[in-house]
């Protein structure tokens, strides 16, 4: 077990930073194989001009090094802790914040966060329980990841959550996800990455869907009975017609990713977390001595 | 399927002309409203400092760099139009407003009807492209109520701002509607089919 040092948290802070800036500018590797495998695809007149634009959009901001879009998003991080080290947690939080803080500051991102009530903006992208920042743990790793998900609020905003009975099954999972999927409409900006959460208690579910979008495109729940759902809902996803932008198209998923828990004999809890197009994330390692690496794939339990 | 270039202030005729599933890139002046300025107008009543009489309205709020006694776009994109969906009626009617430029579209019949009744439309810009979107920001001529930041009323000069698709018109056809319903009968089917 290594006790880690300042130097660890000094650099958790700069990663943080580094994370949300390029989750920001730079779309991942897999999105963007998708979003042309997509553009290829497309037959629609406008789905395809859409698609065409997406990807002038992402060379664009590549070249001139600016945001793909406006939306800086609700800062949401996923720490992976690593077991060989002995992490003081509130430290770890407080240098996460200063990241995003320190990214605000020194990038003028636009600050998108406010009081819920008063709707006062302190102007940081952070506040009261922001960013959020979600913990887990890392068996056998002397590391510390640490994934960046800047959740943009067009996306964030087409959020369900329903409370199946039993007896509802499977049938009543599909359901609920292309229900959802449909009201989520064009209003998230499709192609989306739908984020499903199956299982568990009503507030794991939530988070179950959210942590579905951490995964690149391409990957499958290991269950291969989930695996075989995420293929048949994306199928009958892309049956809907929505299309790029919700104007017309065969293209209204990128992907969909379901990570599932076990629930209570008495439930059958499902939700859905709808990621844009531009399926932002960024991952980073850093070591006890303070290295760090940014990673182009974070992969679970890699 | 029509391409149109506008410049604002924009005229009824510009406006009937156009057809649902046309493209229009516009030239001049964009002004840009969201949740907390459209609040302050329709929710408390405080009229808008600017004319906003043939205007193209962009719902955003942009990234920014302050140099000086002026504001530097950084990220001009634009924002999920539903959320402003009631109060499309009061910019055209009262103010008359005549595009909004936005996306993922609006569905409250009043704002179809504004449309028809008062000649405006619904333009749809490529949400997410911001990068592609700012270089074609040359400017922001006027910010007001900037305590509202960063969802001031913003006055930004474009050119070539597109492309944007007619998206729903001044005749009473919307795309998402069409687009929706086809999506509901199929959901059926797939539903139906198991």
């Amino acid at each position: 077990m290594i006790v880690v040092g300042p130097e660890f948290y000094e650099a958790v802070e700069r990663v943080a930073a580094q994370a949300y800036v390029k989750a920001l500018i730079d779309v991942p590797a897999d999105v963007r194989g998708a979003l042309e495998a997509a553009r290829r695809r497309e037959t629609h007149p406008i789905g395809s001009q859409v698609l065409e634009l997406v990807a002038l959009n992402i060379r664009t901001a590549d070249e001139h090094q600016i945001l793909v879009c406006q939306d800086t998003g609700t800062p949401v991080y996923w720490a992976f802790i690593g077991s060989g080290l002995a992490v003081d947690g509130a430290r770890l939080e407080a240098a996460i914040r200063r990241g995003v803080e320190a990214a605000t500051r020194d990038h003028s991102l636009r600050s998108s966060i406010c009081h819920p009530i008063t709707r006062q903006n302190p102007q940081t992208n952070t506040g009261y329980r922001v960013p959020v920042v979600h913990f887990e743990f890392a068996a056998g790793a002397d590391y510390l990841d640490l994934v960046m998900l800047p959740k943009g609020s067009g996306s964030e905003n087409q959020s369900f959550l329903k409370m199946l009975s039993p007896a509802d099954g499977v049938a009543g999972i599909k359901r609920f996800i292309l229900e959802s999927v449909l009201e989520a409409g064009p209003k998230g900006c499709p192609p989306y990455i739908v984020g499903v959460g199956l299982g568990g208690s009503a507030d794991l579910c939530m988070v179950l869907a959210k942590r579905a979008l951490l995964r690149p495109i391409g990957s499958h729940n290991p269950d291969p009975a989930v695996a075989a759902l995420e293929v048949e809902l994306l199928e009958d996803v892309n049956r809907l017609g929505i299309g790029p932008q919700g104007l017309g198209g065969a293209v209204t998923a990128l992907a969909v990713h379901v990570e599932h828990a076990y629930t209570h004999i008495s439930q059958n809890p499902v939700a859905v977390n709808i990621q844009c197009w531009r399926g932002l994330r960024a991952a980073a390692r850093v070591y006890p001595d303070g290295r760090t690496e940014l990673l182009s794939q974070w992969q679970p339990g890699g | 399927m029509a391409t149109w270039r506008l410049t604002t202030p924009l005229t009824e005729a510009e406006i009937r002309q156009l057809q649902a599933g046309d493209l229009v890139f516009l030239d001049g002046r964009v002004v840009g409203v969201r949740d907390a300025n459209l609040i302050r107008i329709f929710d408390q009543g405080i009229e808008p400092p600017i004319d906003l009489s043939g205007a193209a309205v962009l719902h955003t709020a942009p990234n920014v760099r302050r140099e000086g006694d002026r504001y530097v776009p950084l990220s001009v994109g634009t924002t999920t139009s539903a959320r402003m969906d009631r109060f499309t009626w009061g910019l055209l009617e009262r103010y008359g407003v005549r595009a909004i430029i936005g996306k993922g579209g609006l569905y409250l019949p009043e704002s179809l009807q504004a449309f028809k009744q008062f000649g405006g439309c619904y333009l749809a810009i490529v949400g997410g492209a911001a990068a592609w979107q700012t270089l074609q920001t040359e400017a922001i001529e006027a910010v007001y109520w900037e305590d509202l930041m960063p969802e001031a009323l913003w006055v930004f000069r474009v050119r070539d701002l597109g492309p944007l698709f007619v998206a729903i018109d001044s005749h009473g056809r919307s795309l998402y509607a069409e687009v929706g319903a086809e999506a509901r009968r199929r959901l059926g089917q797939i539903l139906g089919g198991g």
